[in-house]
């Protein structure tokens, strides 16, 4: 679903080498944990799959399902199947969350050839989602994460993942800022979406998370490259060790 | 004698004098409005159209945009004033009440008199007023802007236009319609008079049909507001009139009377929205909202003052603008509070949005405060869309042309919804989207 090869990139604005090399596959089905170091290119990654253009690539390439995805524009990407939940999900005062998730709905589905969806259709859709989440009717009246908890804004993001049905889930720190109880509802979540069509790259700091989404491969990233890969074992290793193993041996 | 050393004449002030001099014998009024008249086109003759170096036309130099000024519109046509209206929906099917001004000739036949009238509404023509007693003082100059020159225009050349009295106790259970009408080309000059009895409640919505061609449109709405009554008035200007577009609010509020004002510019040439609010009462209140769309080569000014002359009164101005192309934004508001006037209470707010590297806008908030106890606030902002804000939308999958348009119509919302006129707000929004799509 996800080929990564060789990907440089780097900060546009003050060319900042970020990714030195990234090679990554993720086959439909897999979820895939990516940890790493403070730095080590986590979010910049995600931002590139994503389509943000404070980044430039230089070198390799990625391939969505076989399609170049570095030159589609980022609603594109979205509408191919692309998602990115956001570490920081971005507060949009004067656009209504409802409003909002039908706009978003609909432009995926007409980029795609598909009918609107009716008033109804819509409305089922988000009120059976927005209840497995613990979403409330009065937080998708407020406009899109205006004065949402940091674990409202989490909730929100799983919120319009499950009801835009991407094929490629990118999960930037979702655990950052939650606790224990949100950690659960979000993961589980996580986990209703998992499938075999669906692909998962889950971005942490921490184990934690990793107990609750499980990952089939774990990579460690640290200083742009992936220095190391392992199975779900390698999360509770890094755990116990951190990371100064690889950051010495990417050095 | 008046000693000053006789200015050049522009080209349009010319023609301005002469279709003066043309036209003077057949406009309405009492031999004291004629003086009035009279002397404002003196102010005319005298000092020209308002230019950069009046410090209230600074920014919209009208002298420099006005290349000549056609003659007045001919006498209405009800039957093109009919049809037109019927193309006219800016509102939609909102459930209103109509009054129909055509060239300035109030048509009692297309508008909704006698629903007004059981209402407690009465309607007259302006130019029966004007020729009775007192029809001089419905040509007053607001106390703010005695020597305003788009004023002093409009004075020299009123056409006509409608006096609508809403009696005390009176709550018109409907939205009114003011639709403004130009039924051939033209200059349109034209002034609207309402007087709120005690108590009295109207929603009014300012709207205009029909194109006035090379003319210029010059209308006043001159609000007087008795003791507690309440007036909410929307003023829509769309179109891509070359022409000037000059419009004159006046506000005279009695003692707790509420007065809301929206001022919807998008598309014409050269806008002027200029709006005179004068505190005569205590304990009442204005709220003055503006949202105002320029692009090309456009201009649009929203221009007020705010005189507490009385203590214990809170107004509240909030102006929103979005700019594209090389078109130019002016805001210019200035908060008075006389020396006794007390526990006001004034804060004033002015965005801009600029959608474009040549678009300008220019921002200038005032006070001048002679009193010691009150709250008065302003801010002033401009801007560009917010690349992170756009980058989220279209990561969701929406379209950049589309995650703008949702930018620029929450940006402009703010305003719409503080001002709070649940039933205008959908036709409102429908009309930002249109000059998204359009201009």
């Amino acid at each position: 679903m996800l080929e990564i090869k060789n990907l440089h990139a780097r900060i546009a604005e003050d060319e900042t080498e970020i990714l030195r090399g990234v090679n990554l596959t993720v086959n439909a089905g897999e979820v895939h944990a990516i940890m790493g170091p403070n730095g080590s290119g986590k979010s910049t990654l995600s931002y590139i799959l994503a389509g943000k253009d404070d980044y430039e690539v230089t070198e390799g390439e990625v391939l969505f399902n076989g399609e170049n995805m570095l030159e589609m524009e980022p609603d594109e990407r979205a509408a191919a199947g692309m998602f990115l939940a956001f570490q920081y999900p971005i507060e949009i005062p004067g656009v209504a969350t409802m409003e909002f998730l039908k706009t978003a709905m609909n432009a995926q589905r007409k980029a795609r050839g598909e009918d609107t969806l009716s008033i109804p259709d819509f409305m089922k859709r988000v009120k059976e989602a927005a209840s497995h989440l613990n979403v409330s009717m009065d937080m998708l009246k407020r406009p899109l994460n205006v004065g949402f908890s940091g674990g409202e804004k989490k909730r929100a993001e799983i919120l319009q993942m499950s009801l835009l049905e991407p094929k490629l889930c990118v999960l930037d720190e979702t655990d950052s800022g939650l606790d224990i109880d949100a950690l659960r509802i979000v993961s589980e979540g996580v986990n209703k979406l998992r499938g075999p069509d669906r692909a998962m790259v889950v971005i942490t700091h921490y184990q934690r998370l990793l107990d609750h989404i499980v990952p089939d491969v774990v990579h460690v990233l640290s200083k742009g490259r992936i220095v190391k890969t392992g199975d779900k074992d390698l999360a509770l290793e890094l755990e116990k060790n951190g990371y100064a193993d690889y950051i010495d041996t990417a050095a | 004698m008046n000693a000053s050393v006789p200015i050049k004449h522009t080209q349009a002030e010319s023609d301005l004098l002469d279709r003066f001099d043309s036209a003077k014998g057949a406009l309405a009024g009492s031999v004291a409005v004629a003086a009035l008249r009279e002397a404002a086109l003196g102010q005319i003759r005298d000092r020209g159209l308002p230019h950069r170096r009046v410090e209230e036309y600074k920014y919209s130099d009208l002298r420099a945009f006005l290349k000549s000024a056609a003659p007045l519109a001919a006498a209405a046509d009800a039957a093109t004033a009919k049809a037109l209206l019927e193309g006219q929906d800016s509102y939609g099917d909102l459930d209103r009440f109509r009054i129909v001004v055509a060239n300035g000739t109030f048509l009692a036949d297309l508008s909704n008199t006698d629903a007004l009238a059981s209402e407690g509404v009465t309607l007259t023509a302006l130019n029966d007023a004007l020729a009775g007693e007192g029809g001089a003082q419905l040509l007053a100059s607001p106390k703010t802007g005695l020597s305003d020159g788009v004023v002093a225009l409009n004075t020299a050349f009123v056409q006509g236009g409608v006096v609508i009295t809403v009696k005390a106790g009176a709550e018109v259970s409907k939205p009114v319609e003011l639709v403004q009408v130009a039924t051939s080309t033209g200059a349109q000059v034209t002034r609207n008079k309402i007087t709120l009895g005690e108590g009295a409640k109207l929603r009014l919505l300012e709207t205009f049909a029909g194109d006035t061609g090379e003319g210029e449109l010059n209308t006043v709405l001159d609000c007087e507001l008795g003791d507690k009554a309440a007036l909410a008035t929307t003023r829509l200007v769309i179109g891509a009139a070359d022409a000037p577009r000059l419009f004159t609010t006046i506000a005279t509020l009695g003692a707790e009377t509420e007065f809301k004002s929206l001022g919807f510019i998008a598309g014409p040439r050269f806008t002027r929205n200029q709006q005179f609010v004068n505190f005569t009462g205590e304990n009442s209140e204005a709220k003055i909202y503006g949202v105002t769309m320029a692009g090309g080569e456009a201009l649009a000014d929203q221009t007020l003052i705010v005189d507490h002359a009385v203590p214990h009164c809170n107004s509240r101005e909030f102006f929103k603008t979005v700019l594209d192309g090389r078109a130019r934004g002016v805001y210019q508001g200035r908060i008075n509070v006389a020396p006794h006037a007390q526990k006001t209470d004034g804060e004033m707010m002015t965005q801009a949005l600029l959608l474009s590297e040549d678009a300008e806008m220019a921002n200038k908030p005032e006070l001048e405060i002679f009193a010691d106890d009150v709250l008065c606030a302003h801010g002033a902002t401009s801007g560009q869309i917010d690349e992170d804000l756009l980058f989220y939308l279209r990561a969701r999958g929406i379209p950049e042309d589309e995650a703008k348009t949702l930018l620029v119509l929450a940006f402009l919302s703010e305003a719409i919804e503080e001002y709070g006129e649940d039933d205008v707000t959908e036709g409102l929004e429908a009309r930002v989207r249109d000059w998204l799509a359009g201009h």
